[in-house]
């Protein structure tokens, strides 16, 4: 079986000349479905790098990367887009919500963008917020919420719908512990019910819900812990 | 560990003999801090020398049974409203372990610190499974909510070993920058002199 996601040899290089600045040097890395991966590392080891290059939204310097066996380059940008509305789901580090559209608008959003009627992409809407904790603030705007109630919601706009591929950015940064855990919970249900998910965090706690945690450090994968699923054994010319 | 206010603190339910303690006991904490029925014996026999406890006679099986005293509920109550003393912290073997491979030659600390991180995240990511399934997932009873609150402990503590590994990783690697900077200006030194 092939992962859902596949990063071969990738390397991202910002800027050029002596500003240059190598983001990532040759990642492999793979997440399947079913799995939750953690990528832990310090601030400017590559992480959300690593994130955006998976999520199509920036492209790698040299090396692939595939979704669900397509190579994003070969893609063009409509097509990564398309792919990024209904495919895959991503929780911003700064949440990323529309200013001037509520919870419910903001969650409906893609759903809605990809033609689905705007009362079901609300019930849907209504739906996850109820599962992140914040059903009372639907109707709210985001300047109207507390960073972690903004957090919950860019989490619920990740998870809406039948996202393939959840890819989420230090997700549990603004939230109590408590509610962390409760985001962990959800994330990890979406991935037992078949979803790949790739967790972003600073904090072991959550780094421990995953199946796999990957160690960046300086753009480079130092340690792995936690075992692939046997699946990604059985494939074939794939060293890890 | 205090065996002793933990059997009195489970008496308060209670009268009970050694076995069922043990028992109680571990429904309450996992197998995390085992107990074995010498040792809660042993316990009990002291307690009922000091007049914390009382036997209460031997049950139809043979149990010597114990009850908690009058004396034996102070206790319980002291220890329950005075803080656990963290004047002495436990002795920390990783703690002195990196203290002597900072000051060992020839130790790669790197490699010790990389190692004992990865194998502290298995643990976590053990305690977390614990969490996910079983008693301690939907914590509907009393002590299936003490088993999950232990598990919890356990999470925090290994993820402060965990940050306090990326910690002295950090620094260790800041050190190293400083050091290398220093020497370079030490070594530019004579030339600026020379000038
Ligand atoms: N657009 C950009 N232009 C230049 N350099 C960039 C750009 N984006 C990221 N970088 C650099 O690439 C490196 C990796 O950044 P990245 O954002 O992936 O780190 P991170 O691991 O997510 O850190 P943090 O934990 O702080 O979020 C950093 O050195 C960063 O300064
Ligand atoms: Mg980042």
């Amino acid at each position: 079986m092939n992962a859902t996601l596949h990063l071969d040899d990738v390397t991202r290089v910002h800027g050029s000349g002596p500003t240059e600045v190598h983001a990532l040097r040759g990642v492999s890395f793979r997440a399947h479905a079913g799995e939750l991966v953690a990528v832990m590392g310090p601030s400017g080891s590559g992480k959300s790098t690593l994130l955006t290059l998976a999520g199509g939204l920036d492209t790698p310097t040299a090396g692939r990367v595939v979704v669900d066996g397509v190579d994003l380059a070969a893609l063009g940008g409509a097509g990564r887009a398309r792919m990024r509305r209904t495919s895959i789901g991503y929780v911003f580090q700064d949440f990323n919500l529309i200013p001037a559209l509520t919870a419910a608008e903001n969650v409906a959003l893609p759903r809605e963008l990809d033609g689905q009627r705007s009362r079901a992409a609300r019930k849907a809407a209504l739906a996850v917020l109820e599962e992140v904790g914040i059903p009372e603030l639907a109707d709210r705007f985001p300047d109207e919420m507390s960073g972690g109630q903004q957090q919950r919601v860019a989490i619920a706009r990740a998870v809406v719908g039948e996202r393939r591929l959840i890819l989420a950015d230090e997700p549990t940064g603004a939230l109590d512990t408590d509610t962390g855990e409760e985001i962990l919970r959800l994330l990890r249900a979406r991935c037992d019910a078949g979803a790949t998910g790739v967790l972003v965090t600073h904090e072991a706690r959550h780094a421990a819900w995953a199946d796999r945690v990957v160690f960046l450090r300086d753009g480079v994968v130092v340690d792995e812990s936690g075992a692939d699923p046997v699946d990604a054994l059985l494939e074939p010319g794939m060293s890890r | 560990m205090s065996v002793k206010q933990a059997l009195l603190a489970l008496l308060e339910q209670g009268p009970m003999y050694g076995y069922q303690l043990r028992v109680e006991f571990e429904t309450r904490t996992g197998s995390t801090w085992p107990l074995n029925v010498g040792q809660v014996y042993t316990t009990l026999n002291r307690l009922e020398r000091d007049g914390l406890v009382a036997g209460e006679g031997v049950d139809d099986d043979g149990h010597v049974v114990y009850r908690i005293t009058d004396e034996g509920r102070d206790e319980v109550a002291a220890w329950f409203t005075t803080p656990v003393a963290r004047t002495q912290p436990p002795r920390d073997e990783l703690a002195i372990k990196l203290a002597l491979a900072v000051t060992v030659p020839g130790v790669d600390v790197g490699t010790v610190i990389q190692r004992q991180r990865t194998a502290t995240m298995v643990a976590l990511q053990d305690y977390t499974r614990l969490k996910r399934a079983g008693r301690a997932a939907n914590p509907a009873r009393p002590d299936d909510m003490a088993w999950s609150l232990v598990l919890d402990s356990l999470v925090f503590v290994a993820e402060a070993e965990i940050r306090w590994l990326d910690h002295c990783e950090a620094r260790l690697r800041r050190a190293v920058r400083t050091a290398e900077n220093t020497a370079t200006f030490e070594a530019g030194q004579p030339r600026e002199v020379n000038r």
